[in-house]
């Protein structure tokens, strides 16, 4: 349980917020010209990182609208949030 | 067995006032090379070392476990066993399992306090009345003992579970199946631990992998923070850090890592003789020796290695539970815990090769694991002496999430593993 800081409505609590999981996974250009490893590695393959892992949080109960976050999954601290389509911080790695 | 627990050792033992027990098992350092490591030392991975000594002829093995024995999930799951899965794949494996478990006290010499309860799961609408029939056909046509309890019948085989008709989720039926029940958690890990240790198996704890060695597509050894360990071969049985031990040697799995709580209450008199799990409300409770209720709640949306989980999660389950049993509402709630639990996909777990010679995973056992704990200790053993798996997990592959032949089981799975 933590509070989450939404880019558009501010701070609130973490069951506002539903998880998407791991970010900055690009849908392939050309789906026909994938082969079965790189369909597995798209669709089922996580870095399911203990430290430092940037994710997609959608404000469900909240304004609806999709950000990303990065977060500290050891400890469960935000440490940055920033707009889809955005690039990530380059501070953290 | 070196020391074997019986009457006569127990009246020797307390004309010495119970001063002179032998350890149950070693506590050895490191040697330089073993033939096989196991990483992880909980049940699973004691029982993987223990079933490769014993059926497979390999003396020198060692489990490395990062803080105590059966510190991790294995001391923190509901302690449910049952095999009524809906594919044939899981039944084999958890029915394996199920029939280890029945002889497991006669063969480790030590009580895991097996009971045969039976585990009754709740149908709350009509799709879980279809789902669950469907799943009884399934389980009778694989040899699983199943059968359908329509509301009288569950009503009169837990008179507690309040079935009026008239509450949010009303019990329209439930399934039954009597051969499942419970087993002491932490009495597993140790006595595969003494079992192991017995037989020469050295059990190193608090020695954390740090990093894989490798040469070219083998491996070579584990870094360890008690120095480094040369193996040919290594078994990892990590549970939520899986993918933690995965990286050390470039691979991804398939696997998300999320808090999954459970909580006991005050010990009271027996009430509830069974085990009663309802997946569409998300609920379930037994009750342990000791007399607590034990209850299970879910898992977070999120990766977290945290061992904590949310509030919010807890309070659903409380207020299905009371809904269900009203009777507990004055009950106070003494401890609440969480694990990390290893979620795939498809709810199935993975006891596998990866393309890594030596390097064998058994993971993604998600919210269920410790009810297969001795069969997935005994296929893993298999995959690791023979460099293949058993045809008992050989669905159980890495290859399946390329190849897209999943073992889907959501539906007997869902969030109540």
């Amino acid at each position: 349980m933590f509070l989450i800081n939404c880019p558009f409505c501010g701070e609130r609590d973490q069951s506002e917020f539903s998880s998407g999981g791991e970010a900055h996974i690009v849908r392939p250009k050309q789906p026909t010209e994938l082969s079965d490893d790189e369909w597995a590695e798209y669709l089922f393959m996580r870095k399911n990182i203990k430290g430092i892992q940037f994710e997609r949080w959608n404000h469900a109960h909240g304004c609806r609208k999709w950000f990303n976050a990065v977060r500290d999954t050891s400890n469960d601290k935000i440490l940055s949030v920033y707009k889809m389509g955005e690039k990530p911080p380059l501070n953290y790695k | 067995m070196k020391n074997k627990y019986s009457v006569f050792s127990l009246i020797k033992n307390a004309l010495s006032q119970h001063e002179n027990w032998q350890q149950a098992w070693g506590n050895p350092e490191p040697k330089k090379e073993y033939d096989a490591i196991i990483v992880g030392g909980g049940g699973h991975g004691l029982a993987t070392a223990y079933y490769l000594a014993k059926k497979h002829n390999l003396k020198n093995i060692a489990v490395l476990e990062k803080g105590w024995i059966g510190g991790g999930n294995t001391g923190r799951n509901t302690t449910i066993i049952r095999s009524n899965y809906l594919w044939d794949a899981s039944a084999g494996l958890y029915d394996h399992a199920l029939k280890l478990w029945e002889n497991l006290s006669q063969e480790l010499n030590y009580n895991v306090m097996f009971s045969q309860r039976g585990v009754m799961n709740l149908a709350h609408n009509l799709q879980d009345v279809r789902d669950l029939k469907r799943r009884t056909h399934a389980n009778r046509l694989n040899g699983i003992d199943a059968v359908w309890l329509n509301t009288e019948e569950v009503k009169k085989f837990c008179p507690i579970i309040n079935t009026s008709p008239d509450i949010r989720y009303p019990v329209l039926g439930g399934t039954l199946q009597r051969r499942a029940g419970t087993a002491r958690h932490d009495a597993v890990a140790w006595g595969y631990a003494r079992g192991a240790s017995d037989m020469g198996v050295d059990i190193i704890q608090n020695c954390e992998v740090k990093g894989i060695k490798r040469n070219g597509d083998k491996v070579e050894g584990l870094e360890t923070t008690k120095g480094f360990i040369k193996t040919n071969k290594i078994g990892v049985v990590a549970a939520g850090h899986s993918s933690v031990i995965a990286n050390m040697a470039g691979l991804k799995l398939p696997l998300e890592s999320k808090p999954l709580q459970a909580l006991v209450s005050e010990p009271v008199k027996p009430i509830i003789d069974t085990v009663v799990m309802s997946n569409a409300v998300h609920a379930y409770v037994s009750q342990s020796d000791k007399g607590e209720l034990v209850i299970g709640a879910g898992t977070d949306s999120y990766v977290s290695y945290t061992q904590r989980g949310s509030h919010n999660i807890v309070e659903e389950t409380l207020k299905a539970i009371l809904e269900l049993y009203p009777i507990f509402s004055r009950m106070k709630m003494l401890r609440q815990w969480g694990g990390i639990v290893d979620i795939c996909p498809d709810a199935s777990p993975i006891i596998s090769k990866t393309n890594i010679k030596g390097l064998y995973f058994n993971c993604g056992w998600g919210t269920g694991g410790f009810k297969a704990t001795p069969g997935s200790g005994d296929l893993f053993a298999h995959t690791i002496a023979n460099d293949e798996p058993h045809k008992l997990n050989a669905a159980f592959n890495l290859n399946r999430f390329v190849s897209g032949d999943l073992v889907d089981e959501h539906g007997a799975a869902a969030v109540a593993h």
